[in-house]
């Protein structure tokens, strides 16, 4: 019961990641591969506040700031410098793994023992149950810190879904989603597609480095190497939420992305359980992408075939 | 309501591939008239629009739309005072988008865009009213994406988005050009229409003759980058088709001689 609760836990802090590619990949249609930095720039700056007394709220938001900053430079580059989109993201990506190890000083930092932003919960939870601390859930035993933080990270995914659907859906929102459709109606409509380019990559990469934030806190270490993959692991999430609920309107792709991103992480925990070797996950992972992104073509072409066939017959 | 002063553009310059799209073009359009550029290809008429669109800034030469020297504005700033359609009718609106979501965006051309929901159930009944004008049935199916309709039913949006807000100036490039005979009649009516009740100063580059002799009150020709004729009020009213031509030929006869040659030439016989 623990591992799934887990599991779920991981899973609705990774899909801030996953709605902050949402942006990038889905609406601006921005290959961003500045993600998997930023994602460990969240992570690392978080843990090296919380280390040397910081709040662990300031902290988490300061990496979200940190992580528009770096989501802008990337947009800079890309639109003032003409510089490929995979490029700039490359570029960033790369500068930010020295920028993470010069903010940690060290390639890992440890969270034992320190405040994270789940003290609020776990405080008004045990006070509800008068200090015990497990749960009895139909014959489970769950541990309620567990549970509290799976609480809150629920009430803030949600939150943070659902002021993103009502974002999505302002008139900067709608001017945002149609820059990722056609540049050139947005220019006629006297929008600078540029600026809105990079508030979207600088609101995704914030969504991100919140993600990688949260992860370290949740883990209890940030690694300089944690954000490797991150963004093929988003982009997975993203598909399998598309394949769940569809995309018909914003907030269903939003709701499709959260549900998604969690239950790839069930899949990988079972896997994990069932022997997988944990070094072969981003093969898997990248495997998979590789098949959801083919895949449609694929059913195309084999369906034109078989009804030419049936046509000849 | 425009003035061009002097303006010319050269693309690829000091390359094999040099073109001298615009060469020194002059010309003033009044408020409330409805022009016509002719031109044949490579005469320099898109890029004439473009450069009052804001494409490129031209290498000389000033541009004036209501007064205001917008020659360095950029594209998207221009959209304040400027209203476009484009020759491809999946030009001018967001493809994955509902109709109602693309004519929002149209509604607020070259203002602030908010924080507030953009389409509301008011925006919406706002959008059906004037959707249904079009005659199109599309004020049911305001919540498709647009990517659902057709070419003509495209266009006639994109105008609609155009002018929703009154345009200081109406550009259209060839706007019916890629649509069916049916579309392309529909649209070009509508275009008249809207710019009549509306009092719209347009330009409108166009490769249809008939078109160019039944919509608008002036005809401007190109040829090479250059002005070479100019059809108002009186003379424009009398002018049909095989006049057009008869000018399109002589233009093209005179650039098979030497130009010093059709220098003489023009000057002993024309």
């Amino acid at each position: 019961m623990n591992l799934i609760i887990g599991a779920f836990t991981i899973g609705l802090i990774l899909s801030l990641l996953s709605l902050g590619m949402l942006i990038s990949f889905r609406m601006i249609k921005f290959t961003d591969i500045t993600v998997d930095g930023s994602l460990t720039l969240g992570a690392a700056l978080t843990a090296v506040l919380i280390s040397s007394g910081w709040s662990p709220w300031v902290a988490t938001f300061l990496a979200f700031i940190a992580g528009m900053a770096a989501g802008s430079i990337t947009g800079v580059l890309y639109t003032k410098f003409k510089i490929q989109e995979i490029l700039a993201g490359i570029l960033m990506m790369t500068a930010l793994y020295s920028v993470n190890l010069r903010i940690m000083g060290r390639s890992n930092i440890p969270l034992l023992d320190t405040k994270t932003v789940s003290e609020i919960p776990e405080k008004l939870l045990l006070d509800f149950t008068d200090g015990n601390k497990n749960l009895l859930f139909f014959g489970w035993q769950v541990s309620l810190i567990d549970l509290a933080v799976f609480i809150s990270s629920l009430i803030l995914c949600a939150l943070i879904g659902w002021l993103l659907n009502k974002f999505l859906l302002t008139h900067f929102g709608t001017v945002l989603r149609a820059t990722g459709n056609n540049v050139q109606m947005v220019r006629a409509q006297g929008v600078n597609n540029n600026k809105m380019i990079i508030f979207s990559l600088a609101l995704s990469n914030g969504l991100v480095a919140l993600s990688g934030a949260l992860l370290a806190q949740y883990q209890g270490f940030a690694d300089v190497q944690m954000g490797i993959g991150m963004m093929v692991w988003g982009l997975a999430s993203i598909i399998i939420g598309e394949a769940l609920v569809g995309k018909t309107t914003i907030g269903i792709a939003i709701a499709g992305t959260i549900l998604g991103t969690i239950l790839f992480r069930l899949l990988i925990a079972i896997a994990l359980r069932w022997g997988l070797n944990p070094n072969d996950l981003k093969l898997v992972t990248a495997l998979f992408v590789f098949a959801a992104l083919v895949a449609p073509q694929w059913f195309k072409s084999l369906h034109k075939k078989l009804s030419k066939n049936s046509h000849h017959a | 309501m425009l003035e061009i002063s002097g303006i010319s553009k050269t693309f690829f310059p000091q390359t094999v591939n040099e073109v001298k799209a615009l060469r020194q073009v002059d010309l003033r359009i009044e408020e409330g008239s409805f022009t016509a550029i002719i031109g044949t290809n490579g005469s320099g008429k898109s890029t004439l629009l473009n450069a009052i669109a804001g494409t490129f800034i031209p290498d000389d030469g000033i541009i004036r739309v209501d007064g205001k020297n917008i020659t360095e504005w950029s594209e998207y700033k221009r959209a304040q005072l400027i209203g476009r359609v484009f020759q491809n009718p999946f030009a001018g609106t967001a493809a994955d988008m509902s109709i109602a979501e693309n004519i929002v965006m149209a509604m607020r051309r070259g203002q602030s865009r908010p924080l507030t929901r953009a389409v509301t159930q008011k925006a919406k009944s706002e959008i059906a009213d004037r959707v249904r004008m079009l005659n199109m049935g599309l004020e049911d199916r305001l919540d498709n994406a647009i990517g659902t309709l057709s070419g003509g039913q495209r266009q006639a949006l994109t105008l609609l988005m155009a002018t929703w807000l009154k345009p200081k100036l109406l550009l259209l490039d060839e706007h019916t050009a890629a649509l069916d005979p049916k579309s392309a009649a529909k649209v070009a009516e509508l275009t008249k229409q809207i710019i009549e009740s509306e009092r719209l100063t347009a330009m409108m580059v166009t490769h249809s003759m008939q078109q160019a002799v039944d919509l608008p009150d002036r005809i401007v020709m190109m040829h090479r980058g250059q002005i070479v004729e100019d059809y108002q009020k009186e003379n424009k009213k009398r002018v049909r088709i095989p006049d057009l031509l008869d000018t399109f030929d002589r233009v093209q006869k005179r650039e098979l001689f030497d130009e010093t040659v059709a220098a003489l030439l023009t000057e002993q016989y024309f």
